[in-house]
């Protein structure tokens, strides 16, 4: 009834292009960001923010990183952890280096960092594809966090060997560092976030992304009907490692505060993201989203069930989560390969018939 | 020969201890492969679960002890027996057989003709799960593998070893763990061999391999096929785990050792065998020549990390198919 295309008549090109044809999409993605940005600062506390917010928000950020690399591109990455390091620490070393520099562009920098060396390692990839990728990322993963650990310069020289967020703020509000307030970090990164995620809609719908998906579905065909190999497969590594690399240096210094490489940083985090991005949907910034709250609200929801409710020790909360996840991905790929975001489509679809299918 | 040479050497053999090692986990990964193109993420998990599953039974543990404990609010863990060694690894072979089959009815089975990546993703998935189950069932603590292996170092070899190196040099230090594991990946290795050589589920296996649906055309069953090829690599997972954790206990870090298979496979080719034995030797030499001759001495030391993965990562740009295998033809 309201969820229909018929009837809402475009008369300029501009009209026709939007990433929401339907006005029903427009007002709620409207709606949404009205929420995010006017209602929930005001309800948010420090349970929900660490728990459940700051986390989604952050891997969020992540998983349309790689989706950008895997989902639309192709290359399946295992080095997510790597590059998310590669963030927190140019994050760290330029806070560090210049106190004066605003958080923001701390952050942003990180990223740009990140994307340099996404590229160098995306490299490998215009020679080796499929597994062999997959298992070339696994290099930058174990070597990047191997770096970190041993070349005492990224730490500061630091005994611990942790590296620590220096105390940052915007406009006078703290952004890092201790006794942060729950509506400031959480505003800081969902504008990070919604200016992100409208940056990769809007690369995925143009000639860039165009080219991706063409690299994705038949590499040779796209190279013999014009797409330039080395520019798509760069650009994808680049562009999606800037994003890790935000969702890296967000996550040591507005989340966590304090980070040692190896706790944080390691295979498990790579392999985190990559199910974040199957069960939401491949090639879907939608996906992206749903796949990071399904991933962060699970293990919340069912620590709170078997510990909170059942009373049940927490190493065997653990280990059950490691299990329904491991069986879920499985469950996913049998029925749904293409994810969450799949699901909602085909609600779309049903929309728009109901309510008279026939 | 000055001493340091000496030392070189045995930290070559030692090298070559360590790849076979590595070879072991590689088998099962490209038995895998070659048999239903599926990369096998699962097989380290294999082998820790063959492991754990060893040990439970062996020392009576109640599967799901803490889970039935926490429910039922009573006090269980052990059955009180022991089971001896050989028994021991017939049942654990069993259970990974019922393994095995269960992979092909609840998982393979619902995948067919879904793409390479998608599977490989599926086998993840199936690590992760393993990984939680395995734990709930026999709890998450170090345990030791009690078969009657040998530990600590040869004394033989060492003694015998010594006259090389002069004064400074007390002869060769060599697990004797080590040894006993390359004798059986020796015969481990021949037996395959000859059972896919001169078996008829050898050949059929070999069919497989070769050609998907010229075999089912022939009527090879090819759901047979692949619970006999799961179960050939639970198997290998079992001796494996077996190996690895006599060597450190058998812990969660077991599992990680198919991340430093994987290098081997890179370099070896997914589809050889000898490529799996011979990568996984040039990987066990190479990591631990170069932390002896460059990482401890000018790197900080721990480059057997990442060491692997950088040589297979150099290598696959010179030749993207590994060395022994199949050449990448692609049409459009």
């Amino acid at each position: 009834m309201i969820y229909r295309e018929v009837g809402d008549f475009k008369t300029t090109y501009r009209a026709d292009g939007q990433t929401f044809p339907i006005w029903f999409d427009r007002i709620r993605y409207y709606v949404v960001l009205l929420i995010a940005f006017c209602v929930v600062p005001f309800i948010i506390n420090d349970y929900w923010l660490n728990a459940v917010l700051l986390p989604f928000l952050i891997y969020a950020i992540a998983a349309i990183g790689l989706n950008i690399l895997t989902g639309y591109c192709g290359q399946v990455s295992l080095g997510t952890g790597g590059f998310m390091a590669v963030g927190a620490y140019s994050c760290y070393k330029l806070m560090t280096g210049f106190p004066d520099l605003n958080i923001m562009f701390c952050v942003l920098l990180s990223g740009v960092i990140t994307a340099l060396v996404g590229m160098l390692f995306g490299l490998p990839s215009l020679r080796i594809k499929g597994f062999y990728l997959a298992v070339a990322t696994l290099a930058a993963q174990f070597f990047l966090v191997w770096l970190f650990n041993k070349v005492a310069w990224f730490y500061n020289y630091s005994a611990s060997g942790q590296i620590t967020a220096p105390e940052r703020t915007i406009f006078g509000y703290r952004i890092t560092g201790a006794e942060t307030s729950a509506p400031v970090t959480y505003l800081f990164c969902l504008v990070l976030v919604v200016i992100l995620a409208i940056v990769a809609r809007n690369l995925t719908r143009g000639h860039l992304g165009r080219s991706w998906m063409a690299i994705r579905d038949m590499d040779i065909a796209a190279e013999i009907i014009g797409v330039n190999p080395l520019k798509a497969k760069l650009t994808a590594f680049g562009i999606s490692s800037f994003y890790i690399g935000v969702a890296g240096a967000l996550l040591f210094a507005v989340y966590l505060g304090a980070v040692e490489v190896g706790e944080v940083f390691g295979i498990q985090k790579s392999f985190l993201v990559l199910f974040m991005i199957i069960i939401g949907g491949l090639g879907s910034i939608f996906g992206s989203f749903a796949g990071a709250a399904f991933m962060v609200l699970l293990p919340v929801l069912l620590k709170n069930v078997l510990v909170g409710t059942l009373g049940w020790p927490t190493d065997i909360a653990t280990h059950l989560e490691f299990a329904i996840v491991g069986a879920l991905i499985i469950v996913f790929l049998i029925l749904e390969p293409h994810g969450l975001a799949q699901l909602w489509r085909i609600i779309k679809e049903k929309l728009r018939l109901w309510p008279f299918p026939h | 020969m000055p001493a340091e040479f000496w030392y070189g050497v045995e930290v070559l053999l030692n090298g070559l201890m360590a790849g076979v090692m590595y070879s072991l986990v590689a088998l099962g990964f490209v038995l895998i492969f070659k048999a239903s193109g599926i990369f096998n993420y699962a097989q380290g998990v294999m082998a820790l679960f063959a492991a754990q599953t060893l040990v439970g039974i062996q020392t009576g543990q109640i599967p799901f002890a803490h889970i039935i404990n926490v429910v039922l609010g009573t006090d269980v863990h052990h059955f009180g027996w022991h089971v001896p060694a050989l028994l021991g690894l017939v049942l654990a072979l069993v259970v990974m057989i019922v393994f095995a089959i269960l992979v092909e009815k609840l998982v393979l089975k619902h995948l067919v003709n879904q793409e390479p990546i998608i599977l490989f993703m599926a086998t993840i998935g199936l690590a992760y799960f393993m990984e939680g189950f395995g734990e709930l069932m026999w709890g998450a603590d170090v345990k030791r593998i009690e078969i009657g292996l040998p530990q600590g170092g040869n004394a033989w070899v060492e003694e015998n070893t010594a006259f090389l190196g002069g004064e400074d040099f007390y002869g060769f230090y060599l697990d004797t763990l080590d040894i006993v594991a390359t004798l059986i990946a020796v015969a481990l290795v021949t037996s395959l061999v000859l059972f896919s050589q001169y078996t008829k589920t050898g050949r059929a296996l070999r069919a497989v391999a070769d050609d998907h649906q010229a075999a089912l055309s022939v009527g090879i069953s090819l759901r047979t096929i692949w619970v006999i090829v799961w179960s050939i690599a639970g198997f290998v997972a079992l001796v494996a785990g077996v190996m690895w954790g006599a060597k450190s206990g058998v812990q969660f870090s077991l599992s990680l050792i198919a991340l430093k298979a994987l290098p081997v496979l890179m370099l070896g080719g997914f589809t050889s065998i000898p490529g799996a034995i011979i990568g996984g030797l040039i990987i066990g030499v190479g990591e631990k020549m170069f932390e002896f001759l460059i990482g401890a001495p000018f790197l900080g030391g721990a480059t057997e990390n990442w060491f692997a993965y950088m040589l297979a990562l150099i290598f696959l740009i010179f030749r993207p198919q590994g060395l022994f295998g199949e050449k990448i033809i692609e049409r459009v």
